[in-house]
């Protein structure tokens, strides 16, 4: 057996100087819902484990003057539940990083371990994608931002430079009249992995939509941001013809697998179901909002 | 190799221990500090045999590495009775015979505690869903869901 090195730095910097230092595998624990049943089944086996959660800045969830929120990377899915604030501007966000497994995974998964864990099929990014979501990331380089959907590379890789981790979730400030929704598809009640996520968020102005974004998971090797679908929303009033049309573009985004989840045919024709009820359901909170 | 120290409270008690880096929370409690309520299912996460809470919060212990526990509070399935009084959601699992084989019990047990902690009324709806994680291969569900129910109904009746 290799020996494993545990740290759990308390800075930042600290943090990075490790990571990035190491002569072998490292990894980033945060929940360690995917870390620990990966190491444990042998998939993978680190040198070095880095915690990060003795680290303030990325366990706390903080709203700025002007209305965004910044969501530490480690924050767990029962502590995105518990924000109030965060769950009346984002409840799509909230509902998809809360679709992640049961309770007790709930007390420890984490937003940023969906992403740089980067299944296809992580509930979480297509509704981080569809909310905008820019990303803090730090390396031995500095720090950087970049959008949520430039990280995943395709399954189980990202863009992430080596040393570089990723430290939060900025949320932009919400325009009155916005609404987001998750929706994913599975077998079952809960527990499963998605066969299709869908993210939509956008701003009504009576009753005309000005701006959506739409994300898309477990359709292609990385989840997709969809921008022909958004266009199809973007001027309509949401009628069934402008749903139809953002559909079609989801489904012509599609590029899946067949699987013992789904076919091909299966998650390209629900792609675009989970659209229209995702952006039904964004519609109607962005009403109330 | 160089085993790690780990300073940690456990059921409002000072502990330490030694373990490896990648040794989990649950080997700790079973191993060497012989808290062996909590349950190996499955080791992957999945079965909630294993739960215990970290600060209040509600996991699967063996998803937790025993290294994490350094300066943590942790709850476990030993902590849940007192000396000479079960805990009413103990008492109603026996009263009610919400268990069959019991491997699944502790976890079950902890899970409806943090529920309970957090909704003294909670719908059936939402009792099945915070206890989807806790698998019973005896397939008791509805017993054990029917004696959390009657316990929240009894420690609301109590507090009045």
């Amino acid at each position: 057996m290799t020996e494993v090195q545990y740290v759990a730095p308390g800075t930042l910097d600290e943090a990075v100087r490790v990571f990035a230092s190491a002569s072998g595998a490292a990894r980033i624990l945060a929940g360690g819902t995917d870390l620990l049943v990966q190491m444990r089944s042998g998939a993978i086996s680190p040198g070095l484990i880095v915690d990060i959660k003795k680290i303030a800045e990325m366990t706390a969830i903080e709203e700025g003057a002007d209305g965004s929120f910044r969501i530490g990377a480690a924050v767990s899915g029962a502590a995105l539940r518990e924000h109030a604030k965060l769950k009346a501007v984002w409840p799509g966000v909230v509902e998809a990083a809360n679709l992640i497994g049961s309770t007790q995974i709930q007390g420890r998964a984490s937003a940023g371990g969906n992403l740089c864990n980067a299944s296809p099929a992580g509930d979480s990014v297509p509704a981080m994608v569809a909310a905008a979501a820019t990303v803090t990331v730090q390396g031995p380089n500095g720090r950087r931002q970049l959008a949520v959907e430039k990280v995943p590379a395709g399954p189980g890789r990202t863009t992430l430079a080596k040393g570089e981790i990723v430290v939060s979730f900025t949320l932009p400030p919400r325009p009155k009249g916005s609404g987001d929704a998750y929706l994913r598809m599975i077998p079952r009640t809960e527990m499963d992995i998605a066969v299709v996520g869908c993210g939509v968020s956008l701003t009504l102005d009576k009753g005309t939509c000005t701006a959506a974004r739409v994300g898309l998971g477990a359709v292609a090797p990385t989840v997709l941001l969809v921008e022909d679908a958004a266009k199809a929303l973007i001027g309509s009033k949401l009628d069934a013809a402008a749903l139809d049309k953002a559909a079609n573009a989801c489904r012509a985004a599609c590029k899946p697998i067949d699987d013992k989840r789904g076919t091909i045919a299966y998650r390209t024709q629900i792609a675009g179901v989970l659209l229209k009820r995702a952006a039904t359901i964004a519609a109607e909170r962005a009403g109330r909002s | 190799m160089a085993k790690v120290h780990v300073s940690t409270t456990i059921n409002g008690e000072p502990h330490e221990f030694l373990c490896d880096a990648e040794q989990s929370l649950l080997d700790v409690l079973r191993g060497p500090l012989g808290l062996t309520g909590s349950k190996e299912g499955c080791a992957s996460g999945d079965c909630g045999a294993c739960s215990v809470t970290v600060d209040g919060r509600l996991v699967c212990s063996c998803l937790v590495l025993a290294p994490e526990a350094e300066g943590k509070s942790i709850g476990t399935i030993e902590g849940m009775a007192t000396t000479d009084r079960l805990h009413p959601l103990q008492q109603k699992f026996l009263e009610m015979a919400a268990l069959q084989c019991g491997i699944c019990t502790p976890g079950v047990l902890m899970a409806a505690k943090s529920l309970l902690d957090r909704n003294p009324d909670p719908t059936e709806h939402e009792v099945r869903f915070w206890l989807a994680g806790n698998l019973c291969r005896c397939t008791g569900y509805d017993k054990i869901v029917r004696a959390v129910m009657e316990t929240a109904k009894d420690m609301r009746e109590a507090v009045r």
